[in-house]
């Protein structure tokens, strides 16, 4: 009697199972210990009833019906002035017996079959259909009808749920072990000439007993209510021998005299199942925190500043000296940090500052890690949900928006920065058309007609160079190319008249040739709207077609600064030159790609001095000594090098 | 679309032959079959002879399978063993009573379930602490339990609402529906906290992707994030966790049905049960397995108007 719905939940821990720790880590949940302790008392109390039962199940004093809890009766007693914990305790023979045949039926059946349809495709072939259609029966038909055949026989209704429950335990554990059969020591075992079924027995079965303690819990709560149920309807165990849904058709009769046999009985059904739901979670729950990651949701940016940051890695920069105050927007001093263990900040960006002008484009440009992204989400304002700004400033014509008002500064997006991300396939919503998509966002700002704003947002195709725009506005993202799709995102962030546009790596995803019409696009679109663009790429090539200014990230901070032609003939940050020198459209033929050793560090490990130290060839022990200041090699040129001008020398020399 | 639909309906074939085998099987075992049933206890074992005759029991099971699936193809489904009504004229206006019961209860647990699962996604840490330990309790309490508890309080101690019967909904709407409030909301309550948990998961999983972001940062209000377009997206979980809940709610409603006096088919199966009545329980296990079969199919058709993948595909 399936009361609960099948449990899916533990499909969702499908995935590497653990083997040992689960049980350590889970005696640190207090639930999950006093769920275990219940149940581990239960089990006693249900075995050693004959003996430690104060009364027999049915002994009688009619001199005593329906009393409530008293030192002689520690349960009160029922119509007849039976003991209540007596038969509460006699009770949970039949009612544990029958979840363990239910669940030892369900995992005797799941186990082999889940496994062998992860192993074998033509067991999985086979397996499949049969768990839908299983899946699709009514288990309480089948369960009345064995009741009826077998004369109320209640194991026998218990060995039937149990083979009911078993699909979906199935698709469980077939989800688990396919996990793990497609790792590489599972098909180095086959090459050693181990079998199938040792294979299964030895290094499958001990990975996926994780999910199926978490499914064999949820099987034995809902075996639990099944069988009270079927009880309380008087089809399993015969009266007057006691059991759990007995007792609550007990406590029901005599309802209008006395609640409480109806209150207790229901309660240790209640508790003993709860136990079994809060195991089965407490499992997963554990199992989740060895299996996955921490998941983490974009929010706008919530306005909350933890004040200056206590353990400021490096000294500001004079506010960003050298950028334009008149400029669209001014980064200043830019840090941004995520809580860190023990009221600790992380800092993940530091001091960043930089200007855009009007119309300007300026590239970003680093390895990823860097903080490029995080730079332009701080920008317009979507940075992850627990990452604020911690110091410095963003001002956009000159007004700070980090001063806003949330609602304010929520305003701004669209409408005055607009924004375009990398993987264009996974940036359009996949259930409304491209036509809905980009007249919903054109409704936002121009009050029109339907069909006016359909109008508009065909034009909007028609000028990011869609042809048979009229076509594409009725097709959904999934019928849509990448390059397509990037044009229908740039479209839509056009609605709005941005006068800056954040593009985050626009091409990186596409093929190289839509590579180049996208950036065409863009530079046209620049030139008839006049709008700047924030460009982060790490590809210099991208960098030196699209902008005149171009900003050089490492490990969150910028490094180097100034105009892009200059910049990429005579660097002034070694940074830049191991970048430029590792770029392949930029290497001479013929010449090995010189990459820069090492990778880019974690911002826990961001050491105090330059932090880039560790892998440049430049380095003195002055590098590490203190925080390096964003320094002016020459006009509008600005580095986080204090070897600038004996590093290009030697760089020449080198050269 | 409509291939959807087709090879959902072929599918479901096979659901309805093993039922039937199921059944028939089964009643192959029982010690003594209908005919003793039927004689009476003091009949001769010449007369039982007869009945099992009369019935076509003596002949052989793949035979008898053959005659009861001819049955069907006629619209019948037999005749009861205890009062000799056939089993369709005695079960079709039962058919109202639990698809009350169990719509009411799948569009209560729904809505209800969607509003809390989607409140406890956006962002308040207490909504979704609360949600966390009342699914638990949901998901435990029996839902037999709390209709005994509703009745006792609401019922008799309040007196607000009747404790048992149905009033049929042609008769008087406002009866029909003061006999399923505690009913419906018995059985509503379990699946409540499975939606409720299954709409947070999958709200939280849809807001975390790329096109939310992208939607929030070329200006899109929250409002239309949330409920256009994340809680379409979300949605289709959902949905096929309702048609579960649906296939759920049919199994506790013969229990429900039980305790407050509604005639519903579940209350026939169960006393057919007690009565070894065959031909009604294997009627009953055709009628929910057809209702699930069409729950399916509506899930089906649900999750492909959501979902243009499926629609255009």
């Amino acid at each position: 009697m399936t009361f609960t719905v099948p449990p899916l939940v533990g499909e969702q821990s499908s995935r590497p199972a653990v083997r040992q720790g689960l049980l350590r880590r889970l005696v640190r949940r207090p639930l999950a210990v006093a769920a275990l302790v219940y149940l581990v008392v239960v089990v006693i109390l249900a075995v050693l009833a004959p003996a430690v039962a104060p009364y027999g199940p049915e002994s009688t004093d009619l001199a005593k019906i329906l009393q409530g809890p008293s030192a002689a009766h520690l349960l009160g007693t029922d119509a007849i002035g039976r003991d209540v914990l007596s038969r509460l305790l006699f009770g949970a023979r039949p009612a544990l017996l029958g979840v363990l045949i239910a669940t030892a039926t369900a995992v005797v059946i799941a186990v082999p079959v889940g496994i062998a349809a992860a192993m074998y495709r033509r067991a999985d072939r086979l397996v499949s259909p049969v768990v839908d259609v299983i899946m699709s029966i009514p288990a309480i038909a089948v369960l009345l009808m064995v009741l009826a055949t077998f004369g109320q026989n209640l194991s026998a209704a218990m060995v039937a749920l149990g083979v009911l429950t078993a699909p979906g335990m199935t698709r469980v554990i077939r989800g688990a072990a396919l996990a793990v059969v497609e790792e590489p020591y599972i098909e180095a075992a086959r090459v050693f000439g181990l079998r199938g079924p040792a294979i299964a027995a030895r290094h499958v079965l001990p990975r996926i007993i994780g999910p199926l303690l978490v499914n064999g819990s949820l099987v034995a709560s809902a075996a639990l209510i099944t069988e009270t149920g079927l009880n309380f309807l008087g089809l399993g165990v015969h009266p007057p021998d006691p059991s759990w849904g007995s007792l609550v058709s007990d406590g029901a009769a005599a309802m209008d005299q006395s609640v409480w046999l109806l209150f207790i009985a229901g309660c240790v059904v209640a508790v003993t199942v709860v136990a079994f739901v809060l195991l089965g979670d407490a499992l997963r729950d554990t199992a989740a925190e060895t299996w996955s990651g921490r998941r983490e949701r974009t929010r706008p940016e919530r306005r909350q500043r933890l004040g200056r940051a206590s353990a400021t890695h490096a000294p500001t920069d004079g506010a960003g000296e050298g950028v334009d105050s008149d400029a669209l927007l001014a980064v200043r001093d830019l840090t941004v940090a995520f809580p860190g263990p023990s009221r600790t900040t992380l800092e993940v960006l530091q001091h960043v500052s930089f200007d855009v002008g009007r119309g300007e484009t300026v590239g970003i440009v680093g390895e990823s890690g860097c903080g490029k992204t995080m730079t332009g989400l701080a920008v317009i304002g979507m940075l992850p949900p627990r990452a604020s700004v911690v110091a410095g400033q963003i001002l956009l014509a000159g007004r700070d928006v980090l001063a806003m008002p949330r609602k304010t500064r929520a305003r701004l997006r669209g409408g005055t920065i607009a924004f375009v991300s990398q993987e264009p396939m996974v940036a359009l919503d996949p259930l409304f058309t491209v036509g809905y998509q980009i007249s919903e966002a054109v409704r936002r700002y121009e009050k029109a007609s339907r069909s006016a704003v359909r109008r508009i947002a065909i034009e909007l195709l028609e000028r990011v160079r869609i042809s048979e725009p009229e076509k594409v506005a009725k097709l959904y993202p999934h019928e849509i190319s990448g390059g397509m799709a990037q044009r229908v995102c740039i479209a839509i962030a056009l609605a709005g008249h941005p006068d800056l546009l954040v593009a985050d790596e626009p091409t990186t995803a596409l093929d190289v040739t839509v590579q180049a019409e996208i950036l065409a696009l863009l530079a046209s679109l620049q030139r008839d709207t006049g709008m700047a663009i924030i460009l982060i790429s790490h590809d210099w090539e991208v960098i030196r077609r699209m902008s005149a200014r171009a900003v050089v990230m490492y490990a969150g901070q910028v490094v180097e600064r100034g105009v892009t032609a200059e910049l990429m003939r005579h660097p002034s940050h070694p940074y830049t030159e191991g970048l430029l020198a590792a770029d392949p459209h930029l290497a001479r033929p013929g010449t090995r790609l010189r990459t820069i050793p090492g990778a880019v560090p974690q911002p826990e490990d961001w050491p105090v001095g330059c932090h880039f130290a560790a892998r440049c060839q430049y380095a003195t022990a002055e590098c590490s000594r203190q925080a390096i200041p964003l320094l002016r090699a020459e006009d509008n040129r600005w580095t986080r090098c204090i070897h600038f001008d004996r590093f290009r020398v030697r760089a020449a020399a080198g050269d | 679309m409509a291939r959807l639909v087709l090879r959902r309906i072929l599918v479901s074939v096979p659901s309805l032959v093993v039922v039937s085998v199921i059944v028939f099987v089964l009643q192959s075992l029982i010690p003594g079959d209908a005919a003793d049933t039927l004689a009476g206890v003091n009949a001769t074992a010449a007369h039982i002879a007869a009945v099992r005759a009369q019935l076509g029991l003596n002949r052989p099971l793949p035979v008898q399978y053959w005659h009861w699936l001819d049955g069907v193809f006629h619209g019948s489904l037999g005749n009861s063993l205890i009062n000799g009504q056939p089993v369709t004229s005695l079960l079709d206006p039962r058919l109202e009573v639990t698809l009350s019961l169990v719509l009411g209860a799948t569009v209560v647990a729904s809505v209800i379930g969607v509003l809390l699962g989607t409140a406890s996604s956006l962002d308040s840490r207490v909504v979704r602490r609360v949600l966390d330990v009342v699914s638990v309790v949901g998901m435990a309490i029996p839902s037999f339990w709390v209709a005994l508890l509703l009745i006792a309080w609401v019922s008799v101690r309040l007196g607000w609402l009747p404790a048992t019967g149905y009033v049929s909904l042609s008769s008087s709407p406002l009866e029909w529906a003061r006999s399923l409030i505690l009913p419906v909301i018995a059985l509503a309550l379990t699946g409540m906290t499975a939606i409720a948990k299954q709409t947070r998961e999958a709200m939280l999983d849809v807001l975390q992707r790329d096109y939310i972001r992208n939607l929030r940062a070329n200006g899109t209000g929250e409002g239309s994030v949330i409920f256009r377009h994340a809680f379409r997206s979300a949605a289709m979980p959902v949905v096929t966790m309702s048609g579960l809940l649906f296939i759920g709610a049919l199994g506790g409603s013969v229990i429900i049905e039980q305790i407050f006096g509604l005639p519903g088919l579940g209350e026939a199966a169960v006393a057919a049960t007690s009565n070894k009545d065959i031909p009604v329980i294997q009627g009953v296990a055709v009628y929910f397995t057809l209702l699930v079969i069409g729950v399916n199919l509506v899930t089906d058709i649900i999750y492909g108007l959501l979902n243009p993948k499926v629609r255009t595909g």
